[in-house]
């Protein structure tokens, strides 16, 4: 075939000792054809990163590929010598990464870098280099390329450097290039420019991008062709269109099923059952089928064997064997409906009344720590959370969510404003007053690794709070309730007496849930509680947690950047920038009719699943300021599409648009409202 | 009976809290997994059987009684000597006792020095003496020396492989009852080194150091295998009673500065504020003060003490003592602050880590936060600390003793051993024994060590963990 840019057959790489290998790879072949994105799509540890590292034969030093041919133009990639490869590496083929904090020097400038890519793969130097990287800024639209040139990585935000890595991979004009994750850390309107940017110089010159991500909205905007991943196989293959409309697998469905959206609020979340296998298991049948509803004995016993369809091959018995595929289709049945929580609309009782809370780091300079200005983390914020209800706080990163979350629960002291929790005044009670208050509100971090003490027993993790409370049961008493609350987040009781490395990212958030529940707390902060674990397990957390609040009546503070689980889970919401909330109310008036432009914004950048609506995505130009030197008047006219005069002077008030619904905007402040607001 | 000295105290006190923390591991995996890491190092292993040896004299010289005499013919009551002696000293009395004139060479036969000498005759010649004690077995030692040796060494040496092969007959014994395995398999699995702990390399070391130290035991009955020092004293006994003197520097002057680094370190990484101000401000100043102007102030000061008091002392080893520990405090009091600063710097870190908010949201007291959650991730920069340090404090001692402000002059060290050599290296013709045990024994000490601080460092250290 003449169209293929990259043909991958067969390949299969193994990690760690030779007696007991992972395979993180498994015979897997597909092909990228010229100009055209191909999405890999898997959950972590499917070996979808490895893939792309066998491909460039960068693999770690424990990792080596066992067999199967790299078909790269005319070179099998797998053949060639180190020194050859270094030809293709950025010539060839180049590759960007997840992290773009870590993939730049520190210590060089942007300049220095891009010109070095240039050097190598072009031979180019001197003036002609110059002006060629000054290009290249140019055409990853990076604003005045004359002065970035001299800068270091540092003085650079993070979708900044992002495009400096594209800049990079793009010095070699390659015919191929891979990104690994993208944009995964970076914000969702950052995201979209990144995106947007990829696609374009796709277009302009001519490459293929083989995109590996997790993130089905990312794979709906980009990709021409998705192959599906699931332990170190392809399952599916197929058409953008085709996999969209109706995907095949087993697999692929209950993906889809397990995102949380508006629709299917007020029920619980579809779940994939188990856990994703070892990659050191040697498989006998097909590797989905103990979590496959529709599994049948030759799935256990046979390997699957590629069933081709038109535009789709799919891994599966059913159709292999011409089982009835009809029903599939069938709405799974679903095992635990939630109760709408929701219709009770009637007032319960204020839980939290934060009013104009501040957090302000100051900002010290030379010898005797002089204080040169503040860090305005968080700038006058007000919120109410009633009883039993979500209320979800969503911005970018760097806004000061996570802030307004610690400064609730005292864990930073705010610098000025009031948080009156339950009838009592927090900001103002001693710290012994205040440890003995600490029951009540409880928190949930994002990182499921780093939330946990490596060092203690799971029992001693969640017995701490009860332990601190001075709490004098005795020992077996404690245990029993340690255990009751494992069995709560659905953790098997034995599971006291193991370590947190033991458990998955999924079961380590079921811990820190737990450890939060111990002490019977009225409200929990879930600071982006599902940001770090995949789609299957994202569900199995938003059902426990919606499950609890049913239960016990606990009030959530849900921190997010995610608007799909924010459509499902949340009753009220907040929208946050530069440490001030510009728009909030219910989640339903808030969603369908923003209207705050960075509302408008930020709802327009998610990638939605439909590819069929092409919707039109408001671009913000530029980054967030720096909290430490907020923009003068309102705080989001530099990246405003709608900015007016009087948006430069001062910022506005508030306005309400129903007795739910308050925006911060000149827009609505003038006496005949402008509805702007995108309806979607 | 028994006399104690404080840094016997200390020492024992030592391989207590050794002892308590190896139960206490024991049962906990994160404690245990790093340990196994340094296990599976073949050099690590090898490493720690020298260091071994080292402590197993030291230990043996850190146990000191007053001998007791006859009897007292009047009440029958016993008597003590004045003398104190350590175990280590009864085991090596021959050593101890056999004394020369004199400098006398390693293996010589004759002294080092001329001495007038009357003939039967009656006249009177200067030459060199026949030694009291060294190959003193000989008629002829010029004829019957190098064959005395290689035939006593050999025959040693022999003795040692005997017993070193009865060892591992016992290990590989025990080994396969613990592990209800064959012997013979449990052979294989030890020549492969396949085993999870590196017992070949051990036994091919204790190997080694088995045939050398018969050897030596058997040389040095009859000969004096590393010379005679001035006052004619035994140097193998020297440097092998200067191991103590080294191990207690290296131990306990870690001892003496861990409460302090630990403690300020982490309250000043965790409480910050005016707590860490303070802090800084402290080992930012003492660590600017010269180390060696400090010590030779602190020690000059305890001399004058010592020697104004002199009544309070009962013996000369008491006060040598006394000196010694002194020393290891003033070397505490001025290297704490490095590990001190490396763990404010570590705290800092963690205090932001997301458990310890949470512990902190679940209200547990600063106090249970620093010893529960802090202390514990800590740890390993701690033991990488001491074991990295313990080599340095090592060296230290000999450069503090040559500028004499190190342990007594009376007390045996490898300082003082070299201090002793700066004259004798000027004599002509030189005496280089001193110089050469001392770097000897200092040299495979501080190897040994630094060779397994390395292995620790690297599995116990999270950064180089992750690499591999």
């Amino acid at each position: 075939m003449s169209d293929a840019c990259l043909s991958v057959s067969n390949l299969s790489t193994h990690l760690g000792s030779d007696t007991r290998p992972i395979r993180a790879v498994d015979g897997i072949s597909f092909e990228i054809k010229k100009g055209e994105t191909f999405a890999l799509l898997g959950e972590s540890g499917c070996g979808k990163s490895i893939t792309a590292l066998s491909l460039m034969r960068l693999l770690p030093t424990s990792g080596r590929i066992m067999s199967g041919q790299v078909q790269f133009g005319s070179q099998d990639v797998l053949k060639l010598s180190e020194s050859e490869m270094r030809g293709i590496r950025g010539g060839g083929m180049t590759m960007i990464f997840q992290e773009p904090m870590t993939s730049l020097n520190p210590v060089l400038t942007i300049g220095v870098q891009v010109s070095e890519a240039l050097r190598v793969h072009l031979g180019e130097t001197g003036i002609a280099a110059r002006q060629h990287v000054l290009d290249l800024l140019d055409a990853v639209r990076i604003p005045d390329p004359e002065r970035r040139i001299q800068e270091y990585p540092h003085q650079l935000s993070g979708g900044m450097k992002q495009r400096v890595m594209i800049a990079i991979a793009l010095a070699g004009q390659p015919d191929l290039l891979i990104a690994d994750e993208p944009t995964t850390a970076l914000d969702v309107t950052i995201q979209a420019q990144v995106l947007d940017l990829m696609q374009q110089l796709q277009q302009q010159q001519g490459m293929a991008i083989f995109l590996i991500t997790h993130d089905l909205g990312v794979v709906a905007e980009m990709a021409d062709r998705i192959a599906v991943m699931y332990a170190g196989q392809i399952v599916e293959q197929a058409e953008r269109d085709t996999f969209f409309s109706n995907p095949s697998h087993p697999y692929s469905r209950k993906l889809f099923e397990s995102l949380p959206t508006m629709a299917k609020r007020d029920q619980a979340l579809f779940v994939i059952k188990g856990f994703v296998p070892s990659l050191q298991t040697q498989f006998e049948g097909c590797r989905f089928a103990p979590r496959c509803d529709h599994a049948m004995t030759v799935c256990h016993e046979r390997p699957p064997t590629w069933h081709v369809d038109g535009r789709r091959q799919v891994l599966c018995h059913l159709y292999t064997r011409g089982e009835d595929v009809t029903r599939l289709n069938e709405p799974p049945t679903l095992s635990m409906p939630v109760g709408s929580i929701a219709q009770t609309e009637a007032e319960s009782e204020l839980l939290l009344q934060v009013h104009a809370l501040q957090v302000h780091f100051p900002i010290e300079k030379g010898l005797f720590k002089r204080t040169v200005g503040h860090v305005r983390a968080v700038d006058g914020v007000d919120m109410t959370i009633r009883n039993g209800r979500t209320l979800a706080l969503v911005g970018e990163s760097g806004c000061g969510k996570t802030t307004v979350g610690k400064s609730i629960l005292q864990l930073i002291r705010p610098t000025g404003g009031s948080v009156r929790f339950d009838g009592a005044e927090l900001t103002s009670l001693s710290h012994s007053e205040l440890r003995h208050r600490r029951t009540d509100f409880q928190i949930i971090f994002q990182d499921p690794y780093s939330s946990m003490n490596p060092r203690m027993l799971v029992n001693d993790i969640i017995a701490e709070g009860i332990k601190a409370q001075g709490d004098r049961d005795a020992p077996e008493q404690r245990r029993a309730r340690v255990e009751k609350q494992l069995q709560q987040v659905g953790l098997s009781a034995d599971s006291a007496a193991r370590y947190p490395h033991e458990f998955s990212g999924g079961q380590r958030q079921r811990i820190s849930i737990a450890r939060a529940l111990a002490v019977e707390p009225k409200l929990i902060i879930c600071d982006e509680p599902t940001s770090a674990l995949d789609v299957s397990v994202q569900a199995q957390i938003l059902n426990l947690l919606q499950e609890l609040q049913k239960e016990f009546g606990i009030s959530y503070l849900f921190i997010t950047h995610n608007m799909s689980v924010v459509s499902y889970i949340a009753d009220e919401i907040a929208i946050m920038y530069l440490g001030r909330i510009v728009e909030c109310g219910t989640v339903r008036d808030v969603l369908r009719s923003p209207r705050h432009p960075y509302t408008q914004a930020l709802l327009s950048a998610v990638p939605t699943l439909d590819p069929g609506t092409k919707r039109e995505v408001i671009r913000l130009q530029g980054d967030i300021p720096s909290p430490s030197n907020p923009p003068t008047g309102c705080y989001f006219h530099p990246r405003c599409p709608k900015s007016m005069d009087i948006c430069r002077q001062c910022y506005p008030g508030r306005s309400s648009v129903n007795g739910r619904h308050h925006v911060d905007c000149h827009l609505y402040t003038i006496d005949e409202p402008n509805p702007g607001g995108v309806e979607r | 009976m028994l006399v104690l000295f404080w840094t016997d105290v200390l020492i024992f006190l030592l391989v207590g809290m050794v002892l308590i923390f190896v139960l206490y591991a024991r049962r906990r995996e994160h404690l245990c997994a790093p340990w196994r890491e340094v296990a599976r190092s073949g050099v690590a292993m090898g490493s720690l059987v020298v260091l071994g040896f080292y402590i197993v004299i030291g230990l043996l010289d850190s146990i000191h009684f007053r001998p007791a005499m006859s009897p007292n013919q009047d009440n029958g009551q016993v008597q003590y000597a004045n003398e104190i002696l350590s175990v280590f000293d009864r085991l090596v009395t021959p050593l101890r006792v056999r004394g020369e004139k004199t400098y006398s060479a390693p293996f010589a036969a004759f002294l080092y020095t001329k001495e007038t000498v009357e003939l039967p005759d009656g006249r009177q010649r200067r030459q060199f003496p026949r030694l009291k004690y060294g190959a003193s077995h000989l008629t002829d030692p010029e004829t019957e020396k190098t064959a005395d040796i290689v035939m006593t060494g050999m025959f040693a040496a022999a003795k040692g492989l005997l017993v070193w092969g009865v060892l591992c007959t016992v290990l590989i014994t025990a080994l396969g009852k613990w592990k209800h395995q064959a012997l013979r398999s449990v052979f294989a699995q030890m020549r492969a080194g396949q085993t999870t702990v590196r017992w070949r390399s051990m036994l091919y070391t204790l190997g080694i150091l088995m045939v050398i130290s018969f050897v030596a035991a058997d040389l040095s009955m009859k000969y004096h295998i590393l010379g005679t020092d001035k006052v004619g004293e035994n140097v193998f006994y020297q440097a092998l009673k200067s191991i103590r003197t080294g191990l207690v520097i290296g131990t306990l002057t870690t001892l003496i500065m861990f409460p302090f680094a630990v403690l300020l370190g982490l309250m000043a990484g965790y409480f910050r504020g005016w707590v860490d101000d303070v802090i800084q401000y402290l080992y930012t100043t003492l660590s600017s003060i010269p180390g060696v102007l400090l010590i030779a102030a602190a020690v000059l000061i305890l001399q004058v003490y010592l020697d104004n008091h002199a009544d309070e002392f009962s013996s000369v080893s008491e006060r040598a003592d006394l000196r010694l520990l002194f020393l290891c405090l003033i070397l505490g009091v001025t290297s704490w602050t490095s590990l001190c600063r490396y763990l404010r710097g570590e705290t800092l870190k963690l205090r932001e880590v997301d458990y310890i908010q949470a512990a902190t949201a679940l209200g547990v007291r600063h106090f249970t936060i620093l010893t529960r959650h802090i202390l514990p991730n800590v740890m390993h920069i701690v033991l990488i600390t001491v074991v990295l340090d313990f080599s340095a404090l090592v060296l230290a001692e000999a450069v503090l003793s040559y500028v004499q402000i190190g342990v007594d002059p009376t007390m045996n060290s490898w300082g003082n051993m070299i201090n002793s050599a700066r004259l004798e290296m000027a004599r002509e013709p030189i005496v280089w024994w001193s110089l050469f045990s001392a770097f000897i024994f200092m040299f495979s000490l501080v190897l040994a060590a630094n060779l397994f601080s390395d292995a620790l460092r690297d599995a116990f250290d999270p950064r180089l963990r992750q690499q591999r």
